[in-house]
């Protein structure tokens, strides 16, 4: 789960991160008020949407005022932002985070992910701060330093040194870099994230390190015990579809194609997609029902394909597991019934109890295309949708 | 022969009262599998479905002579019942469960390093070898005892290889489920390693994802040390960047885990990568010239 910036600042700040001053506001008299209470002789009024890149797509803007401030949030707010990340469709803001202007003397970079390969968080610096770290990687791999954290210990006081000299930081910066970046990983470790970032991690001209922009994303299933972070999902960053979706504990992404899959297990749903590719088509999206999936979510699973307008036909592949193909005809058999789904339907399964199902989609006399195999059901599929 | 589980295996089945652990526990003990017994909390001194139930995996080791247990319990407590195999002196564990919090499996990775146990999973189908024994939830009636070894990071997928090869006549040695997750305790080179020591198994089917490296990592393992014939299939060929596809550790981050990579790095190392999933079986018989 994603996070705003302004959020992630509030909770880097509780574990003792240093931020800059500043609220949020939902409109332009909440940014007028915050201006002045921020005094000082320029604000900065920045867009709080779930993508990166903000800077260049006109979502963060200077106010030397809290008249400007007021003016720059008018127009910031119901506009859609248009960055690299967040596609041609752009995202609408909702709200901006009205923060102190800062004389920066420098930009670095710090972020802690999980490694995979290692096993442990790794932590990431770089003296190439305010860029699109990834770019800086590829490019210039000796501007990332990294530690690998030892989990049973935490990231030792020398670790953090090793960073804040590697960048670039004098002896007193130093020893600010080694509590923040400590106090980075304590957030990190307390909130069970997935990602920190600061990008970029400041230096102001009177010497001081501050997180000027933050990132931090979480792992979903450790939300159930950090409920004050789920509660900060914000659901117009959602695509409707998805969060509908999610209601029903589906795995469901949506995509630009015009052929519904209903799969279960991740690698098959993935596969299924990739086939139907190779067969000339597109998928309107990715949606595993899960190993478990009764007659229900098989119902649940048709409403979010149907609710989706550019669905012309409907793929669904099962390898019947835990999940049983009888159960699962029975399932679609009631689904169609009651949903009255106008579009064809191409079903392939295979697995536990095959032979019952397939006799009860036949005997159901409705117009449901079967197939044998993967290969059969998407050239069937693809067919059918155009 | 098979790697990880045969007839010698004693299976203990953590979480064995919950529903899918009581259905699993059938599932495996009507394939021929070793059952000795469950563990849940609270619930020892009882018996449930004929078998005894004990407190801790170690009164089920000292009491059965268990081996090698599969766990089938809920995602918050999961972790702790890994760390809880490993102490008690098992081989084997197989976790099953899928949405386990990736900080606590760090940490008992990190336990695990100081015990002898394997872990195969999280978030995984589990271990099937054919004719003999399964520890998970790989149906036993679409295997069929052969010379083809799999490993994957999928389930339903397993099962779709499994079927394939069952179809053209070769079945498998020993099925590896190794799961989808970020972090996971048997990777595809560690599989590969067992099957290249099996001599049984003359072919691996090899199915990976997006996300991660470990692919990119099995093929330069590949190209160096494995000497059978490897088919392999990547899901997620047509996935957008940035989302996690089901699994926790489907997803392409930061510019790396596309599964083009991993088709390239692994068709580089000489393995026989197939576009379509429906050709995985077929791959394996041209292969082995067969």
């Amino acid at each position: 789960m994603k996070i705003h910036e302004y959020q992630a600042k509030a909770i880097l700040a509780r574990h003792g991160v240093p931020v800059p001053r500043g609220e949020v506001a939902f409109n332009a008299a909440e940014a007028r008020e915050i201006a002045g209470r921020l005094g000082g002789s320029v604000v900065v009024v920045k867009a709080q949407i779930h993508a990166g890149g903000r800077g260049k797509g006109g979502g963060v803007k200077l106010a030397k005022s809290p008249d400007e401030a007021e003016t720059i949030a008018r127009a910031m707010i119901g506009m859609t932002l248009v960055t690299h990340q967040t596609g041609p469709e752009g995202r609408v803001v909702s709200r901006v985070l009205v923060e102190e202007g800062l004389q920066m003397a420098r930009e670095l970079y710090v972020s802690i992910v999980l490694d995979r390969a290692a096993g442990k968080p790794v932590m990431m610096a770089s003296a190439a701060g305010g860029m699109d770290i990834e770019e800086v990687a590829a490019k210039t791999p000796e501007q990332v330093v990294k530690v690998y954290i030892e989990p049973g210990v935490g990231l030792a006081p020398f670790e953090a040194r090793q960073l804040g000299f590697a960048i670039g930081l004098d002896g007193p910066q130093v020893n600010q870099a080694v509590k923040l970046m400590s106090a980075l990983y304590e957030a990190f470790i307390a909130t069970d994230a997935s990602l920190v970032e600061i990008n970029p991690l400041v230096v102001t001209a009177a010497g001081e390190l501050l997180a000027l922009d933050a990132k931090m994303s979480f792992d979903d299933n450790a939300l159930y015990r950090h409920p004050h972070i789920r509660d900060l999902r914000d659901v117009g960053e959602e695509d409707p579809l998805e969060i509908e979706a999610s209601k029903f504990s589906l795995n469901y992404i949506h995509l630009d194609g015009n052929i519904g899959c209903m799969v279960n297990g991740a690698g098959l749903a993935m596969a299924t997609m990739d086939i139907i590719k190779l067969a000339g088509g597109e998928p309107a999206n990715f949606l595993d029902v899960g190993g478990g999936a009764n007659a229900e979510q098989i119902r649940n699973a048709f409403k979010i394909l149907m609710s989706d307008k550019n669905v012309k036909a409907v793929l669904i592949n099962i390898f019947g597991g835990i999940l049983r193909c009888d159960v699962l005809a029975q399932g679609v058999i009631a689904a169609v019934k009651e949903l009255g789904v106008p579009v064809p339907i191409v079903i392939r399964m295979e697995g536990t109890n095959v032979d019952e199902g397939k006799r009860l989609l036949r005997e159901s006399g409705m117009k449901l295309t079967t197939a044998d195999n993967m290969d059969e059901a998407a050239t069937k599929v693809v067919a059918l949708a155009r | 022969m098979a790697v990880l589980i045969d007839k010698s295996t004693r299976l203990v089945v953590q979480g064995l009262t919950g529903r899918e652990g009581t259905f699993h526990a059938k599932q495996a003990a009507a394939y021929g599998t070793t059952v000795v017994g469950g563990v849940t909390p609270g619930k020892g001194g009882t018996t449930h479905e004929g078998w005894p139930i004990f407190d801790t995996v170690h009164d089920a080791v000292k009491r059965t002579g268990a081996n090698a247990s599969v766990i089938f319990v809920p995602p918050a407590f999961a972790a702790d019942a890994v760390m809880e195999a490993a102490d008690a002196g098992l081989a084997l564990a197989v976790c099953i469960t899928e949405g386990i919090p990736t900080l606590d499996m760090m940490r008992a990775f990190t336990f695990l390093q100081t015990r002898a146990m394997r872990l195969v999973g999280p978030n995984c189908p589990g271990l099937i070898s054919p004719g003999k024994a399964k520890a998970g939830i790989i149906p036993g009636h679409i295997c069929k005892e052969g010379r083809i070894g799999i490993v994957s990071k999928s389930g339903t997928l397993t099962y779709e290889a499994i079927h394939q090869l069952t179809r053209v006549g070769l079945g498998q040695t020993t099925c590896i489920g190794i799961g989808g997750d970020p972090l996971i305790g048997t990777s595809h080179i560690d599989a590969l390693k067992l099957f290249g020591e099996d001599t049984d198994t003359e072919a691996v089917i090899l199915i990976g994802e997006i996300g991660g490296t470990a692919e990119e990592e099995a093929a330069a393992w590949i190209k160096a040390n494995f000497k059978k014939p490897v088919v392999a299939f990547i899901a997620g060929q047509t996935a957008p960047p940035g989302r996690r596809m089901g699994h926790a550790g489907a997803i392409i981050a930061g510019g790396t885990g596309t599964a083009a990579e991993k088709m390239a790095a692994l068709t580089r190392a000489g393995v026989t990568v197939v576009k379509n999933p429906a050709d995985m079986g077929t791959a394996i018989k041209e292969a082995l010239g067969a």
